[in-house]
């Protein structure tokens, strides 16, 4: 009882000091509405994340969004779950792309952006929205239950120099496996030391070369249809894969650079020749490389029947959360907070705000009329490979049910388990198919665990 | 039980250590008490939904591969840390102690590494053993020595234990030295007359009259290798590759921080928490009183 008070008198008095700091110079009618965002964006992306914060602040007077940088992506996520137990959630949380599965689980302490738009007014055009992005963050009916923002998706770079050195050419980098393969055999003969290496294993060579091969990670549409999905790894074409990974490492072919973004600097700093990445690593690349370098669409195996199509994005989206777990209908939050909420996510879905977010970062453009304007200003004339990622996620139509992207809970966890068992595949301490079958023993057993948990919660 | 007598009433007493009850009562007893609780339940993120499980978290903890293979990678991690750096720290001590020119110089050397934060020297390791930017990783490599510790586990369990234990030397050899300094020149004489030569009197005149203090840093050591190195392996390894450098301690934090799963990290910690307790109470109760004074 007296903690409570305690704390019901600390934010009291801190919610009479901050307002007044801000007014003071400001001398506004009225103080305005706060609203607290997390972010997980470490510099520059912060930064410019930030800026465009205060430029929506600059742009009307009744709301002002708080930003706040909260550590990285988990970090952020484990300190909005705390905050949200303890009653003092934000309004906005930018999220993972691999959290999705367990926020959009989180019942009440979510709010959807769909119930958002609808109990507010304030309408957002996401028709106009690339399939992939608004999908990845839709419930399988269509309803929007994030903000997209920050999307990136995997491409492939090639050091052009080296690919002249090894008799290839420059202007035509490879499109299948197969040629991937060819060309790091020639790399590897002109004595190239590293023809190729991945980033985020798991993302790229496992989460990527399934949807673009239509092919399932797990059953119920990659989980979107429920939580009973179960995982799908041991199928043939990516035991197929990882064989040919370990294989190509075992020759020399390949190197393992370790897990998420480990393996980044390989390519800009001239050592590895191709090397497959976020396509946010370009404006490292840009700042770094001091060779020739291109851009190309992840490879696909031309022998299975409808590939390729569309790859599925990462990065990150907002959600929007209710204050604590006893905040009632109304969430903790009054109706100008939810709509200064709504008030940013219009702001922030503007074509113009978009296209120069994603020509400041390197992230895909989310919506095709930003796409368009980035176009007609010249962007991709001048920055020839900057539209590869776009043009990837619209490759082959609309996305199927193995491409929209992914709906597990627990997949954090998941992502690591999937790495450490190709760390023991790398290490020869198993094969392939031993590999690929027990991240799906072990991955079950977080579904399971997490459907569990949830069953209750819904109960 | 004469001192009792100091205070007459029981108030002033009771108002002097309230604030160190207090501190100790919110820092540390609330904290482990809620740890405890929390290892009895299992909750999804967000606190939505709780169970009771009594001691099923335990129970699945204790069964669990995963937690045996952080359980014998500890073993393993934790010995060798203690044994590396009391055994580094004793050598330098000694050649410390010794007279020579430039004494002061090397003692304030050899501190210096313990100001360096965990993650910071993990991260000047990584720059020298890192296979394709560090110096030495590079060298060895163009050596001939296959040195990948992203792929392999035993030369990744050899870099977290080198760095780990490399922070820990400076701390030991400060304890060391004072008990070098500690030890009469009188008893090394008498020994040196009876002609017992440098290396003899050094294991059975120094190293028996040092033992109090080698118990005392054997434990700190211990301790410092189950809690204090989770920096170094989430700089250098995330206790990868597979799972080869995964301790209890990081594993606890994989399992809260990236998991959510709260009942079972709960339940870890609590195992760590006694195993803790009982390491304590053995150099409380039995070495304290064997050691040689």
């Amino acid at each position: 009882m007296l903690r409570r008070t305690l704390a019901a008198a600390a934010a009291a008095a801190l919610a009479f000091a901050a307002p007044g700091q801000a007014q003071a110079p400001a001398a506004a009618p009225a103080a305005p509405v706060e609203i607290q965002f997390w972010h997980g964006l470490p510099q520059p992306l912060g930064g410019l994340l930030e800026k465009i914060v205060s430029d929506f602040n600059a742009s009307q007077q009744r709301y002002r969004v708080v930003p706040s940088f909260r550590g990285s992506y988990p970090e952020t996520m484990v300190g909005a779950v705390a905050a949200f137990r303890s009653s003092s959630a934000p309004h906005i949380v930018q999220m993972f792309e691999v959290g999705t599965g367990t926020m959009m689980a989180a019942g009440r302490a979510i709010r959807p952006v769909h119930e958002l738009l609808a109990s507010t007014g304030v309408s957002i055009d996401f028709a106009d929205y690339l399939p992939p992005v608004r999908g990845y963050y839709q419930t399988a009916d269509g309803r929007q239950m994030s903000m997209p923002f920050n999307s990136s998706t995997a491409v492939m770079f090639y050091n052009k120099d080296m690919f002249q050195r090894a008799g290839l050419d420059p202007n035509a980098p490879p499109k299948t496996w197969q040629d991937v393969e060819a060309a790091a055999r020639k790399l590897k003969e002109a004595g190239i030391a590293c023809p190729m290496t991945t980033s985020w294993p798991a993302w790229i060579q496992v989460e990527e070369l399934l949807a673009i091969h239509n092919q399932p990670l797990a059953t119920q549409a990659n989980g979107f249809r429920g939580m009973n999905a179960e995982m799908r790894l041991g199928g043939a074409l990516m035991v197929r894969h990882m064989q040919n990974l370990v294989e190509w490492q075992r020759q020399g072919l390949f190197r393992y650079g370790g897990r998420d973004a480990a393996a980044d600097g390989l390519f800009p700093s001239g050592e590895c020749a191709i090397a497959f990445g976020s396509s946010g690593l370009r404006a490292r690349i840009v700042r770094e490389a001091k060779f020739q370098w291109g851009t190309a669409m992840l490879p696909y195996y031309s022998d299975v029947q409808g590939a390729p199509r569309n790859s599925i994005i990462g990065g990150a989206s907002f959600w929007v959360m209710n204050k604590g777990p006893n905040a009632g209908a109304t969430g903790g939050r009054t109706d100008a907070e939810w709509r200064g909420v709504a008030e940013f996510f219009r702001y922030i879905s503007s074509p113009e705000v978009d296209a120069k977010w994603h020509q400041d970062t390197g992230y895909v453009p989310v919506r095709r009329a930003s796409y368009e304007l980035t176009r007609r200003a010249g962007y991709y004339t001048a920055n020839p490979g900057a539209d590869v990622a776009i043009e990837e996620l619209l490759r082959g139509g609309a996305a199927t049910d193995n491409s929209r992207g992914i709906r597990l809970g627990g997949y954090v966890e998941i992502r690591t388990i999937i790495q450490e068992e190709m760390e023991k595949a790398f290490q020869a301490g198993q094969s392939a198919q031993q590999a690929m079958q027990a991240a799906d023993t072990r991955a079950n057993a977080v579904l399971r665990n997490f459907e569990r948990q949830n069953a209750r919660a819904a109960q | 039980m004469d001192r009792k007598v100091i205070f007459k009433g029981r108030a002033l007493p009771m108002l002097l250590l309230l604030p160190q009850l207090a501190v100790t009562l919110v820092f540390f007893i609330w904290p482990a008490a809620m740890a405890v609780w929390q290892s009895l339940l299992q909750q999804d993120a967000f606190g939505l939904s709780t169970e009771f499980v009594g001691l099923d978290n335990f129970a699945e903890v204790v069964a669990d591969p995963a937690w045996r293979g952080a359980a014998a990678n500890t073993a393993v991690f934790a010995s060798s840390v203690a044994v590396l750096a009391l055994g580094v720290a004793l050598f330098l001590a000694v050649q410390a102690d010794k007279a020579i020119r430039g004494q002061r110089f090397y003692r304030t050397m050899l501190i210096w590494p313990y100001a360096v934060a965990p993650a910071i020297s993990a991260v000047l390791w990584l720059f020298l053993f890192h296979p394709s930017i560090g110096l030495i990783g590079r060298a060895l490599n163009a050596a001939g020595v296959m040195w990948d510790y992203q792929l392999n586990g035993n030369q990744a369990m050899l870099l977290v234990i080198i760095a780990s234990a490399w922070k820990q030397v400076s701390y030991n050899f400060i304890f060391f030295l004072a008990g070098l300094q500690g030890i009469p020149k009188s008893v090394l004489e008498a020994a040196a007359i009876d002609g017992a030569r440098p290396l003899r009197r050094f294991w059975t005149v120094v190293f028996p009259l040092l033992s109090p203090t080698t118990f005392f840093l054997l434990v700190v050591n211990l301790v410092y290798a189950f809690f204090d190195t989770f920096g170094v392996i989430h700089a250098l390894t995330r206790g990868g590759p597979g799972k080869a450098t995964e301790t209890l301690i990081y594993k606890v934090y994989v399992d809260g921080v990236d998991n959510l799963n709260l009942g079972s990290s709960a339940a870890q910690s609590v195992l760590l928490m006694l195993f803790v307790i009982a390491l304590t109470m053995v150099q409380f109760r039995f070495v304290e009183r064997r050691v040689h004074y």
